[in-house]
């Protein structure tokens, strides 16, 4: 998973690396504070799928009860 | 958990577009700026509806073949799950059109043309608790949903680019594709689409078990 993710955080300073002229967030970005809300988010998406896992565990026990 | 593969897919692809979706770099345009990145959300959300629409209509077409009512019931279920990604297409288009556009809701021929697919599809299912009696009211249903689905196709899709529209790759204006989806976007663009695709089959696969249980519980 560490490796996974190292991986992934390569690719998107790789592609990051670009200069860019129209008004952007750039400043989010410097600061390093982007990445706090993209963890926020995977957070709260990650424990939305887990929770869509369990639902689905509990369907299958029914099912198998039948 | 073998058979469970396409949901971890579904789950890191859209994971992945998350992530991607705020960090990697995307083309600096007027108007636009940051809430470019929204085509990596708010895009995903109609092609999951438009994919649950069609293995409904693909499952109504096979009720009426087979007359069996578990094909009936995904028909349904798909619906029940694409009204959702409808409505979060909508909510966050209108954020998106207010910002970019200047009005939550401008008067744009693909805006009016979902409202009207919406309320289609409302319809459809306000039609299916109106009929008492099981079968006549999977073989109205089925047949109605056939007929909705080109028309919400034509709706979203033919009539908007007749006309002027807001939308990329509508009447005048070129499309996302044309010059600013560059290859960057793309990279997170499309797994983003097939990550919701996934995800919204996933729900409507939930959605359609569960209503199999109430069924057989109801049979009997």
């Amino acid at each position: 998973m560490k490796k996974i993710l190292s991986i992934l955080a390569l690719i998107f300073t790789f592609i990051q690396a670009r200069s860019q002229d129209v008004d952007m967030a750039t400043g989010m970005r410097s600061s390093g504070k982007i990445y706090v809300v993209v963890a926020v988010i995977g957070v709260i998406f990650l424990g939305l799928v887990m929770y869509l896992f369990s639902i689905d565990r509990r369907v299958k026990k029914l099912e198998k009860k039948d | 958990m073998k058979e469970n593969w396409w949901k971890i897919l579904a789950s890191v692809l859209v994971l992945y577009s998350l992530a991607g979706g705020l960090l990697i770099e995307v083309p600096a345009l007027p108007i636009l700026h940051e809430s470019i990145r929204n085509l990596y959300y708010h895009v995903p959300m109609w092609f999951a509806m438009i994919l649950l629409y069609l293995i409904s209509v693909i499952y109504s077409i096979k009720y009426l073949a087979s007359g069996k009512t578990n094909h009936d019931l995904i028909a349904v279920e798909c619906v029940n799950t694409g009204v959702i990604f409808c409505f979060l297409g909508l909510a966050s288009g209108m954020l998106w059109a207010n910002i970019t556009w200047g009005d939550f809701w401008p008067n744009d021929p693909k805006l009016n043309g979902s409202a009207i697919s919406t309320l289609m599809y409302l319809a459809y299912l306000v039609l299916r608790n109106s009929v008492d009696e099981e079968q006549k009211r999977a073989k109205i249903s089925a047949v109605y949903n056939i007929f909705a689905f080109p028309v919400m196709i034509v709706l979203l899709f033919i009539l908007p680019r007749m006309t002027d529209s807001l939308h990329p790759g509508n009447g005048g204006n070129p499309g996302f594709g044309g010059y600013d989806l560059d290859n960057n976007m793309k990279l997170v663009f499309y797994p983003a689409v097939i990550g919701w695709i996934l995800m919204g089959t996933w729900i409507m696969n939930i959605r359609y078990r569960l209503r199999k249980l109430e069924n057989i519980e109801n049979s009997i």
